[in-house]
């Protein structure tokens, strides 16, 4: 399963990287660490159809992207 | 649909303050503008010397410290940077360079139009050309590339620094300079303008309120989340303007404003471009400065030191217009936004 790493990355980069790895796999994760990544991505599934499914570890966000 | 109700509410909230700030003493449909209250404070510190255009803006120090609170209190301030910050000093520069050409920043633009002013609707077309030139580029692969933690001072240190520069402001007022006559000379009474900026900061922070960022998830994500706040400040200024007798439909004759309609759609389209470069409007880089954000931080020097050049320079506008200097220098602006666009595109990353 691909993981994209978006740490580090300002708005809305981690957003183009989910839409991008969206047209080409139905389950992926990336990697965000900041609050507001998570609110966009999350805001970006819900309106494309795919769930998701997050895990905080060590101060960053792992989100399991699959479409629904 | 909460998620959407905050940020409308939140709309609401900056559109009728900013209309109760103009009745109670700032500058017509000025009751926020980021770049205009930026430039006054360049202003106030001595960076430039136009004399109607200097005053230190509580509302701006409100701003930072209301959205250093929100991230503090939400548990969301982190100390970052490193993105590019020489490029983003530069951009911020430019992104003042198009908002002192239209009079206004993109907040300002939507309270203009709230306002009755038609001047800023074409501003506004010029603004969403910027940001779909902005978009291509990062469509093209466009980054400023990653920012990393950094220690907790740093990202403390905007912040603070704006609290010693309100603190002295308050304590030894006579080290500035402040405007007689003309729109620095216009001003709420300080607590007012202090809670006001205070109240949008917090809400800003918490709702990631943007007026390129609306634009931008509309025409990239189809998310209109964002775009219902910006939209909400035009509505409320609106009826609140048309409440206190304020509104006034037209181009003529508008407050801090012009009628060059070609530069008023250059200006706004160089701004949005450039914002959209930063990932912000310069209200979202202020929130995110007081955030811990130093590339945002760094963005608004950069806007700073861009008035300040703006008025030393003779590249600002003014209500007849226009300048010679400010249109070069708008030309200009838009060859290095397009040249760091290009730049910045990673290789192989086109989608």
């Amino acid at each position: 399963m691909e993981i994209l790493d978006a740490r580090g990355l300002a708005c809305p980069e981690p957003v183009i990287m989910v839409q991008q790895a969206a047209k080409k796999s139905n389950d992926f994760e990336i990697v965000v660490d900041n609050n507001i990544a998570v609110q966009n991505i999350t805001r970006f599934c819900n309106n494309k159809g795919f769930s998701i499914d997050k895990k905080e570890e060590n101060g960053d966000f792992k989100l399991h992207i699959v479409k629904k | 649909m909460k998620e959407y109700g905050k940020i409308i509410v939140t709309g609401a909230i900056v559109g009728i303050i900013a209309v109760i700030l103009t009745v109670m003493g700032n500058p017509g449909n000025m009751g926020f503008c980021i770049a205009c209250f930026l430039r006054d404070m360049a202003g106030a510190v001595k960076l430039h010397s136009a004399p109607i255009v200097q005053y230190f803006r509580p509302e701006i120090v409100g701003l930072v410290v209301g959205a250093f609170i929100a991230s503090f209190g939400f548990k969301e301030f982190k100390s970052c940077g490193g993105s590019s910050p020489v490029t983003r000093f530069i951009i911020g520069f430019i992104v003042m360079v198009g908002a002192l050409m239209f009079l206004g920043c993109p907040l300002r633009m939507m309270l203009r139009i709230g306002g009755g002013d038609l001047n800023a609707i074409i501003g506004l077309f010029g603004f969403i050309v910027g940001i779909l030139c902005g978009i291509f580029a990062l469509n093209k692969g466009f980054s400023l590339k990653r920012a990393y933690s950094l220690e907790k001072a740093e990202g403390v240190a905007f912040t603070a620094s704006t609290v010693f520069l309100f603190v002295i402001f308050i304590a030894v007022p006579s080290l500035f300079v402040f405007s007689e006559s003309g729109p620095g000379s216009m001003r709420a009474p300080i607590i007012a303008s202090l809670v006001a900026g205070l109240i949008v900061g917090v809400l800003a922070q918490r709702t990631r309120l943007c007026m390129v960022g609306g634009i931008r998830d509309a025409v990239m994500f189809k998310d209109f989340y964002l775009i219902s706040g910006f939209i909400a400040i035009a509505v409320f200024a609106f009826i609140g303007n048309a409440i206190v007798g304020k509104l006034a439909i037209g181009f003529a004759g508008q407050p801090v404003a012009h009628t060059d309609g070609l530069w008023n759609f250059l200006g706004m389209a160089l701004a949005g471009w450039g914002c959209i470069l930063l990932g912000g409007c310069p209200l979202r880089q202020l929130i995110l400065a007081g955030s811990g954000n130093s590339d945002s931080a760094i963005s608004v020097i950069g806007m700073i030191a861009g008035a300040a050049f703006c008025h030393n320079f003779s590249l600002a506008s003014s209500t007849d217009g226009p300048s010679a200097n400010g249109k070069i220098a708008v030309i200009i602006g838009f060859i290095v936004i397009a040249i760091i666009s290009v730049v910045n595109i990673k290789r192989g990353e086109s989608k």
